[in-house]
């Protein structure tokens, strides 16, 4: 099994190479468009501002590469935004793989006895509605970790839901592209299993 | 539904753990890889290791151990301890450390914070405040872990730090820290009421209901506490179980 990473100017990407160790599985972190096309499976990680990683992205035409590729691929996080049409974030042009448009959480008036819900969401949320192998085995309402100010709206993609100010796509899926908002590299037993099951999948 | 966090913290020094911890069970308690692992394992949302080695070995020492937890526990964690520059935070990062939190080096330095955001984004900057309520009523800023006073008001250091871009707040309470009679209310509600990012409340844990204090009135995102967590006084399962049951949403 050849799995790459991308690596680009986006934070976090190390995190997703130790969580594939600790599953006992190896990976390439590379920005090599030979190696990631010749990879079983791809993951495209990231945490950081849209504009500046598409820019990064599109000079180094791996943009074309991410989009031509046909063996599984996983984006995560700001790389499931970057995966979709377009980004709300610095008004940014994605890959346009999913149709779904990236917002930015609306800013919300205090709720009951003072709670409000903060910008970015970081914390433990529940993803339901699940949909794909991606989930096998994964319980509806299972917890993951999340750290976002955007997200994808829901729409035909969607794999997944979580609710934080509104319902969204905290998965996604078309044919072999794949993109969760959360971060299963730091899920606990969640995340490990949504990986393996990411790497199981043909 | 976003849920509350329940953050245990562990002190480093050369490596180990420096507290005491009567985990008989653990091969080596001084091991914060082991113990953070048992943490995560029994249902911690996020650890913090504070690192307060003084050696000049301290950034190797501390960038090794940062390696190994990230190898080994797959919940997030913060790294803190005398962290003052870019380089400092970009070596823990690479090791895989998911946030940083930075203390007096930032309040002698506030474009640190500035620098941090813009570099890494605002999502792994924590800013920690030791704070203390004097005679006065008001709550002021300490630095050099408590040793130093300064004539800053608390919220007026946290609002400037999240506007230079600081993405959470772990704010003690040297009132409370160590007493285990509670949380600090009062300024925890004040901040974490009134600020954008969220508020992780620190020191006087020291009962189950201390937590469903300091989340319901406190207004916190999440609570942090150390020694009621080594010295089994509470156990994560436990205290989660009893969130529970007063209706504050935990993850289970």
């Amino acid at each position: 099994m050849k799995i790459a990473i991308i690596k680009y100017n986006a934070g976090n990407i190390q995190s997703v190479l130790y969580a594939l160790e600790r599953i006992g599985e190896k990976a390439l972190v590379t920005d090599d468009p030979n190696q990631i096309r010749q990879a079983d499976k791809v993951i495209f990680p990231g945490v950081g501002e849209a504009g500046t990683a598409m820019k990064y992205l599109s000079e180094r035409g791996l943009d074309q590469v991410i989009k031509s590729l046909s063996q599984p691929v996983l984006g995560i996080c700001l790389g499931l935004q970057l995966m979709c049409r377009y980004s709300e974030e610095n008004n940014t042009s994605c890959l346009g793989i999913f149709d779904e448009e990236v917002k930015k959480f609306p800013v919300q008036s205090n709720g009951a006895r003072g709670h409000s819900f903060k910008i970015p969401q970081i914390g433990w949320n529940n993803i339901y509605d699940l949909q794909s192998d991606l989930f096998h085995q994964i319980e509806g309402g299972s917890y993951c970790y999340f750290v976002h100010g955007y997200y994808a709206s829901t729409g035909v993609h969607t794999i997944a839901k979580t609710d934080y100010i509104i319902p969204y796509s905290s998965a996604l899926r078309k044919d072999n592209f794949f993109g969760v908002q959360f971060h299963p590299e730091k899920s606990a037993a969640v995340g490990e299993n949504i990986i393996r099951n990411f790497i199981s999948i043909h | 539904m976003l849920t509350k966090r329940i953050i245990p913290c562990l002190d480093i020094k050369d490596g180990r753990t420096v507290k005491g911890t009567n985990f008989i069970n653990l091969r080596d308690a001084g091991d914060p890889v082991e113990l953070g692992a048992l943490y995560a394992a029994q249902g911690a949302d996020e650890l913090v290791f504070l690192d307060i080695t003084a050696t000049v070995e301290k950034r190797k020492t501390l960038s090794d151990l940062v390696n190994r937890i990230s190898h080994h526990i797959n919940v997030p964690f913060t790294v803190g301890g005398g962290i003052s520059s870019v380089q400092d935070v970009s070596q823990l990062l690479q090791n895989g450390a998911d946030k940083i939190s930075v203390n007096t080096a930032a309040f002698k330095d506030p474009d640190l914070i500035r620098s941090l955001a813009g570099e890494f984004g605002s999502q792994c900057v924590v800013l920690a405040i030791d704070t203390r309520q004097e005679d006065d009523g008001e709550w002021y800023v300490y630095l050099n872990g408590g040793r130093t006073k300064t004539e800053v008001k608390c919220e007026q250091w946290a609002e400037k730090a999240v506007a230079l871009g600081a993405g959470e707040i772990l704010l003690t309470s040297m009132n409370h820290d160590g007493t285990k009679k509670g949380f600090a209310l009062e300024i925890t509600k004040k901040l974490a009421g009134n600020l954008p990012v969220p508020v992780i409340a620190s020191g006087g844990g020291g009962t189950m209901e201390h937590f469903v204090h300091v989340f319901e009135e406190g207004l916190a995102d999440a609570a942090l506490a150390a020694s009621i967590f080594h010295f089994k006084e509470i156990a994560i399962p436990d205290l989660k179980k009893y969130l529970t049951s007063k209706g504050v949403n935990v993850r289970k």
